[in-house]
């Protein structure tokens, strides 16, 4: 076992101790904690703060919070936020400026963001990340404010032990085992014997701070039983896509019927790409004040599903409903992949849970596969 | 010609209303003085008892249309006015009081007045643009300041104002908050109505009732569909979309669908 790779067991009451040093070293701590209802992120200034003995039950359209008959601090799944609230916050100042005779002055520096750690990050949150680190600064074009968040923001991940009713991670092959990209991963195991953790170092940043904690050494016993845990998320794995021949299935299907179906029952609120973790695209308005002195250039979250998203001249090029949410779901599942090089979507199952009215790009996605085997079984007769 | 002449004149009209709309102008303390630089406040009677007469550059009119003196009123000021933006609820859809184009009027003043001969009412409250041209309809039970001094900004400087059409979810969701129909099985009109207030009933824990009318494609259907499906009986149906927008296109057609 190399430095950046060690193994320990970590006594829960310790996890405050982690949370401290992580202060102490200069790092905003940010990470689940229980408020109006839900699972949110939000600055954590002592364990406390984390959701300690609840859990969430989703379905699609619903959300409830329920009491767990432990204690464990990472027994729920994700909630409405992502990380991307931090790395890609929902409505940025780009700058601003005020006139000057003839041209304009640039108002002073923006503040730097916080250093941020990344506390309780599940598997398909850090393909997340990675798919926007691909989209923000994989590219010629650097976003010098995903960047200026997301190069020392540390991550202290955790496996699932529990998937939701909305979960797909197995089918997206993003979880619910973190792989990679981790400073620690943490795995919570709670037998009748014994409540701790398994923690490993994935970067030497990470390999550091475990040095300061009490630990104990992992044995053989706790690896099998970590194994257990995470063996236990994926069987109740809620949901499943066939990801095979997506693309094509996919570009078949643009005039498939399902999407008239989808006219009618989309809202076209938007709820869930604001959910969605990947999720990258925004609006940019300026705004000036009565005296036209002063002006302002500010980044909000867009979203596919309004009218203005596509206004070009002469109008929407969507203007239906069906033809937004086609957009939306061709995009996650399929064009993304010719963009990127890999699909839009991690499955984490929030546009499923989030949406008002429980559309589900899973349920959407095997009706189009269903109706494409009809087809060509169809043409297969035909010949 | 000094600059003071040189200053747009703005007007402020009232109908059938309840003021709250052009008490957001007031509201704008910080910056009313700042818009008395740039505009001419040429009539405004909540404000002031000044008052300079037409043509004006800008009309800002609240309220509805519920009489025949006002059916006529609403002409003289489209005349004077180079540019007409109707403010709130009333003004764009009729507003709360458009309830009584669903019942008998005259019923109504029969029961409620001493000598109903002295009411001169029409049977029904009418959005302005049902009169009139409208150049720009801001929406809102009330309007929503910051989006006022939007409108009246893009109008001084000769561009489109930044009003989204878009859906108050977009807003609920920029904020961070986690949606009440998801999580309470709250009925809230969140998907169906126009951003702009920043999702406050949302906020507060309570679910949108439509205060700024319809987005831009407003699937009340779908709701509608959702809501009955989870237990909400019809008549609360139907009350959700009948209040100050009711006699807007879409929550009109939604409603009267339940009934
Ligand atoms: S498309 Fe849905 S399931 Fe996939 S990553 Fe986005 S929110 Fe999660
Ligand atoms: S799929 Fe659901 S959440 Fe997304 S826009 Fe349509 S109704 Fe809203
Ligand atoms: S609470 Fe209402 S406005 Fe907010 S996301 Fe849910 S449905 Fe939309």
């Amino acid at each position: 076992m190399n430095q950046t790779q060690q193994s320990h067991c970590l006594d829960p009451d310790d996890f405050g101790i982690l949370l401290k040093i992580l202060n102490e070293k200069g790092y905003l701590t940010v990470g689940p904690t229980r408020r109006d209802g839900a699972i949110l992120y939000d600055v954590l200034e002592s364990m406390y703060d984390l959701p300690i003995g609840w859990t969430d039950e989703q379905e699609a359209g619903i959300y409830r919070l329920k009491r767990r008959d432990d204690n464990a601090l990472f027994g729920y799944n994700v909630g409405p936020h992502s990380w991307k609230k931090y790395l890609f916050p929902s409505k940025t100042k780009l700058w601003s400026a005020t006139k000057k005779g003839a041209g304009f002055e640039i108002d002073g520096e923006a503040d730097a963001p916080p250093t941020y750690a990344f506390i309780g990050v599940r598997a398909c949150e850090l393909h997340a990340i990675q798919v926007q680190d691909k989209v923000f600064m994989g590219g010629i074009f650097q976003d010098p404010i995903y960047t200026g968040r997301r190069q020392d923001c540390l991550i202290v991940a955790v496996n699932c032990t529990q998937a939701a009713k909305t979960c797909f991670c197995t089918s997206m092959q993003t979880g619910p085992k973190v792989n990679d990209g981790y400073d620690l991963v943490l795995t919570e195991i709670i037998d009748e014997a014994r409540h701790y953790f398994v923690i490993e170092s994935g970067s030497d940043v990470g390999a550091d701070i475990l040095k300061e904690l009490t630990t104990s050494p992992a044995e053989q016993d706790d690896f099998q039983a970590a194994a257990t845990h995470i063996e236990n998320a994926k069987k109740q794995m809620g949901r499943t896509v066939d990801m095979t021949d997506i693309k094509d299935v996919l570009y078949h299907n643009y005039d498939n019927k399902r999407w008239e179906e989808l006219e009618k029952r989309c809202l076209a609120c938007g709820n869930c790409t604001m959910a969605c973790p990947t999720c990258f695209c925004s609006n940019v308005e300026d705004v000036t004040d009565l005296t036209g002195e002063h002006a302002e250039r500010w980044r909000t979250w867009d979203s596919c599903f309004t009218m203005d998203f596509s206004n070009i001249h002469g109008g929407s090029i969507r203007a239906s409903i069906g033809s937004r949410y086609r957009q939306w779901l061709m995009h996650k599942l399929a064009t993304w992949i010719d963009q990127f090089g890999s699909s839009g979507c991690v499955g984490c199952g929030r546009c499923i849970a989030w949406c008002p009215v429980g559309i589900d790009l899973t349920e959407e996605v095997k009706a189009i596969s269903d109706s494409e085997e009809g087809d060509r079984n169809g043409t297969h007769q035909d010949n | 010609m000094n600059k003071i002449n040189q200053k747009p004149k703005l007007a402020v009209w009232k109908f059938a209303s309840c003021d709250g709309c052009q008490l957001s102008l007031l509201d704008c303390e910080d910056e009313l003085l700042a818009l008395a630089d740039e505009i001419e406040i040429a009539n405004f009677p909540e404000a002031s008892r000044a008052f300079i007469p037409g043509p004006y550059d800008l009309s800002l009119v609240e309220g509805s249309i519920t009489t025949p003196e006002d059916k006529e009123r609403i002409q003289d000021v489209r005349r004077q006015s180079k540019y007409l933006v109707t403010i709130g609820a009333c003004a764009t859809a009729g507003g709360i009081q458009a309830l009584r184009n669903l019942k008998d009027v005259k019923e109504f003043i029969d029961i409620v007045y001493a000598h109903p001969d002295y009411i001169n009412t029409l049977a029904t409250s009418s959005a302005i643009a049902d009169h009139v041209l409208v150049d720009f309809e801001l929406r809102g039970c009330p309007i929503n300041k910051r989006q006022l001094l939007e409108v009246i900004t893009a109008f001084l400087h000769g561009r489109k104002p930044n009003i989204s059409r878009y859906s108050v979810c977009i807003e609920c969701k920029r904020r961070g908050m986690a949606c009440l129909t998801v999580t309470q099985g709250a009925p809230c009109l969140g998907p169906v109505t126009q951003a702009g207030c920043g999702a406050i009933c949302p906020a507060y824990n309570r679910g949108c009732y439509g205060c700024f009318g319809p987005t831009e494609t407003p699937n009340t259907e779908s709701l509608a569909n959702w809501l009955l499906d989870k237990g909400m009986i019809t008549d609360d149906l139907v009350r959700l979309f009948r209040t100050y927008n009711a006699q807007s296109s879409a929550f009109k057609k939604e409603s009267d669908r339940h009934e």
